[in-house]
């Protein structure tokens, strides 16, 4: 798949993670995604913040296929994103994702939850792949919980299981979806921490979040998105000391604020 | 550390706060109204169910003919009024007479000195599935995969006689064409035929796998092995209830399952004809459907064509429970959350992964009361198929109890007892299990 890339139009073809060209988005009449334009490059770290319902969790789940996109071309690592099987299955191989409610399978054990995509999707042998997880496991700091079940778990640590599994795919990108708002206070922090360690390994990653300190932190670009629009698109520094677009101006006052 | 108060721990404990700590406020007058009230109402309780087990204690085995002795058939069980022994008044249950109808009832009119087929199968049953749900036991899924595969042929040529009918020629160009079927898919797996060929190669091994499996099962029943062949119209008994029930429940559930999965699919038409398959199946009673079955299809199918009574019935009876499992099923699968289909999807499982391996895992374990709800449901609805003259336990024993020989007062009452008795075991059985598998399941899963 990787020859159909549009290498010839593009001199830095390769070193494109995604593009989005013109993309489109409906839920019935309700226009989601309008004109979406964006480009990412490999080991960029992207933060898309907005109000909410300004569609930025609609427009990371057109990323790997959990929403469709009715108009415009999305490609990752130079696969077209469209209705053909393969494609959406070879996408999700290399992009992992991490929710805000986890997600994590209640009925398997955390390593379990760790080694189920590389044993069934990568067909890896059982051995490798729970060396793997313990790997991964140990750069969540929670290898000692591997035997235990989701539900024994404290918030911070089922997402931080989460991440581990999506890592476990060994993915080139990491999409996160407000991975910290369904968290108590003090469990913000241990994920947080474990974003920026993923940063700081080089990891491209697009997240969507209102964790401003980690955004000035490790984001090379901040994406402000409302009413399914791409509003501004900034380096941080910029975003947050000089906004240009009024509604930017007006969210940053509301979260900063309080 | 203070010791727990009586009142809190141990069998006093438990006495206190299940019985008697709801009857033994007296501070106030309407407190102690409500107090009386329980205790007379526990008294009025009591003594209710104390007389009710005591008759049936009484009539079952107190009072009750455990013996004939003198091979008096129904004098035994006669009253000194009736021209028998026992005193006049007495009524209670007459064993001698099931002890005389035993084989009858258990297995029909299979033949007597055939009859250590059907016990090896039964006692090859009972290992096998006692060996699936021991936990400590090693090899369980093999077991289990033997229970489904080989048990039910090795049943099937014990109890039949083997020896089907089948143009040995014909099994064996399927078995080949099975063969070429998955070597096919092999090389399409391998990337060596045509672009065509390689996408759907998956399915070519697939299918062949299966004609391959169907070819060797047929050929293994059309085997001679000197088995006296027994017709079905020679079963009866326990051993038509036991067989009837477990290929419905066996069969129901995955059945159940891919209509389920099929009424929810994203596709219209498979959601629509699974729609439709299940409203039918559940919108006829099973007495339609056992007679219809037995007396409505042979008039459609072309004359000659002969096939037996009793598969009839459980195909019958198949389909029906698998329109009822699959409502079962499927509301298991609407309490999943639909964020584990997409943790599923996003880590990049296929469509049967997911549903294997996460959905169904989760949706079933939900739903364990109600399957095992529709289990013990289809056990005693099997007695239905009297109707169309097959004669399950309910049925043998009906006949049983037209013997004038043994020609009692009683003799019906016993009957029934003793049949209620079994039915009851295997029912209790099944629903203690599916509790036990509750706890299990929400120990080692739940919060
Ligand atoms: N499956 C859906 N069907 C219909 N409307 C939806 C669906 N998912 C989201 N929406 C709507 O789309 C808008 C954007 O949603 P979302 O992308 O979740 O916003 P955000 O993540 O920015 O809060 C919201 O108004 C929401 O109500
Ligand atoms: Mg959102």
């Amino acid at each position: 798949m990787a020859q159909t890339t549009t290498k010839n139009a593009q001199i830095d073809a390769d070193d494109i993670m995604i593009s989005m060209k013109g993309v489109n988005k409906w839920f019935g009449s309700f226009h989601v995604l309008r004109d979406i334009n964006l480009t990412v490059y490999k080991g960029e770290r992207i933060v898309i913040c907005g109000p909410s319902g300004s569609g930025k969790s609609t427009l990371i789940r057109c990323l790997n296929r959990l929403e469709e996109h009715q108009a415009g071309d999305i490609t990752v690592q130079g696969i077209t994103l469209n209705n053909d099987l393969k494609n959406i299955d070879e996408i999700r191989r290399e992009v992992g994702m991490v929710f805000q409610h986890f997600n994590l399978f209640p009925h398997l054990s955390i390593l379990e939850n760790c080694t189920l995509a590389p044993i069934w999707v990568r067909r890896m042998p059982k051995a490798k792949a729970e060396e793997i997880a313990m790997h991964y496991l140990e750069r969540v700091k929670i290898p000692e919980q591997a035997l235990k079940y989701p539900g024994q778990l404290s918030g911070g640590q089922q997402q931080r299981v989460a991440i581990a599994r999506a890592l476990c795919m060994e993915p080139k990108l990491m999409l996160f979806d407000e991975p910290t708002s369904a968290l108590d206070p003090e469990m913000i922090k241990e994920v947080l921490d474990t974003m920026v360690g993923l940063a700081e390994d080089g990891m491209s990653m697009i997240c969507v979040t209102h964790e401003m300190g980690f955004a000035r932190k490790v984001a090379n670009r901040v994406i402000f998105m409302d009413e399914g629009q791409i509003i501004e698109e900034k380096d941080p520094e910029s975003f947050f000391n000089n906004p240009e677009n009024d509604r930017t101006k007006l969210f940053l006052s509301q979260i900063l604020d309080h | 550390m203070l010791p727990p108060p009586a009142t809190e721990a141990g069998i006093t404990g438990w006495l206190w706060h299940n019985i008697f700590e709801s009857m033994a406020d007296f501070h106030s007058p309407l407190a102690a109204m409500r107090s009386l009230f329980m205790i007379l109402f526990s008294l009025v309780l009591v003594y209710v169910f104390g007389t009710q087990i005591y008759g049936l204690l009484d009539f079952a085995i107190f009072s009750a003919v455990f013996s004939d002795p003198d091979g008096v058939k129904r004098e035994a069980c006669w009253t000194v009024q009736q021209g028998g022994s026992l005193p006049d008044g007495w009524h209670a249950a007459c064993w001698p007479f099931v002890v005389a109808k035993q084989k009858f009832a258990l297995f029909g009119p299979f033949p007597s000195e055939e009859l250590w087929r059907v016990y090896l199968a039964l006692v090859a049953g009972a290992a096998g599935l006692a060996w699936v749900m021991i936990e400590r036991l090693p090899f369980r899924r093999q077991a289990g995969f033997l229970m489904l595969t080989v048990y039910p042929l090795a049943t099937f040529i014990l109890l039949t006689g083997g020896n089907i009918e089948v143009a040995m020629t014909r099994v064996a160009i399927w078995f080949v064409f099975g063969l070429a079927l998955i070597s096919v898919g092999r090389l399409g797996n391998a990337g060596r035929l045509g672009t065509v060929v390689n996408e759907f190669a998956g399915s070519f091994a697939g299918v062949g796998w299966l004609v391959v499996a169907f070819s060797t099962v047929a050929a293994i029943a059309a085997f001679d092995f000197n088995l006296e062949p027994v017709d079905t119209g020679d079963w009866g008994g326990l051993l038509i209830t036991l067989v009837v029930a477990v290929t419905g429940i066996v069969a129901s559930l995955p059945l159940g399952i891919i209509l389920a999965l099929g009424r929810r699919s994203d596709m219209p038409v498979i959601s629509v004809l699974c729609t439709i398959f299940i409203e039918f199946w559940r919108g006829v009673p099973l007495i339609t459907v056992l007679f219809m079955a037995s007396v409505m299809l042979p008039l459609f199918l072309p004359a000659g064509v002969n096939f037996d009574n009793l598969l009839r019935a459980l195909i019958g009876v198949m389909l029906f429970s698998a329109a009822y499992m699959a409502e079962v099923v499927r509301g298991g699968l609407q309490a999943i959350d639909k964020g584990q289909y997409e943790g599923a999807d996003a880590v990049g499982l296929s469509y049967w992964q997911k549903m294997r391996l996460i959905i169904l895992p989760q949706a079933l374990t939900h739903v364990i009361p109600g399957i095992v709800n529709t289990f013990i449901g289809l056990f005693k609805d099997t007695t239905l198929v009297s109707i169309v003259g097959i004669f399950d336990l309910l049925g043998a024993g009906q006949s049983a109890i037209a013997d004038a020989a043994w020609s009692t007062p009683v003799q019906a009452i016993t009957m029934y007892l003793y049949v209620g008795i079994i039915f009851f075991v295997f029912c209790f059985g099944m629903s203690r299990y599916s509790i036990y598998m509750e706890n299990k399941l929400s120990k080692s899963r739940r919060h």
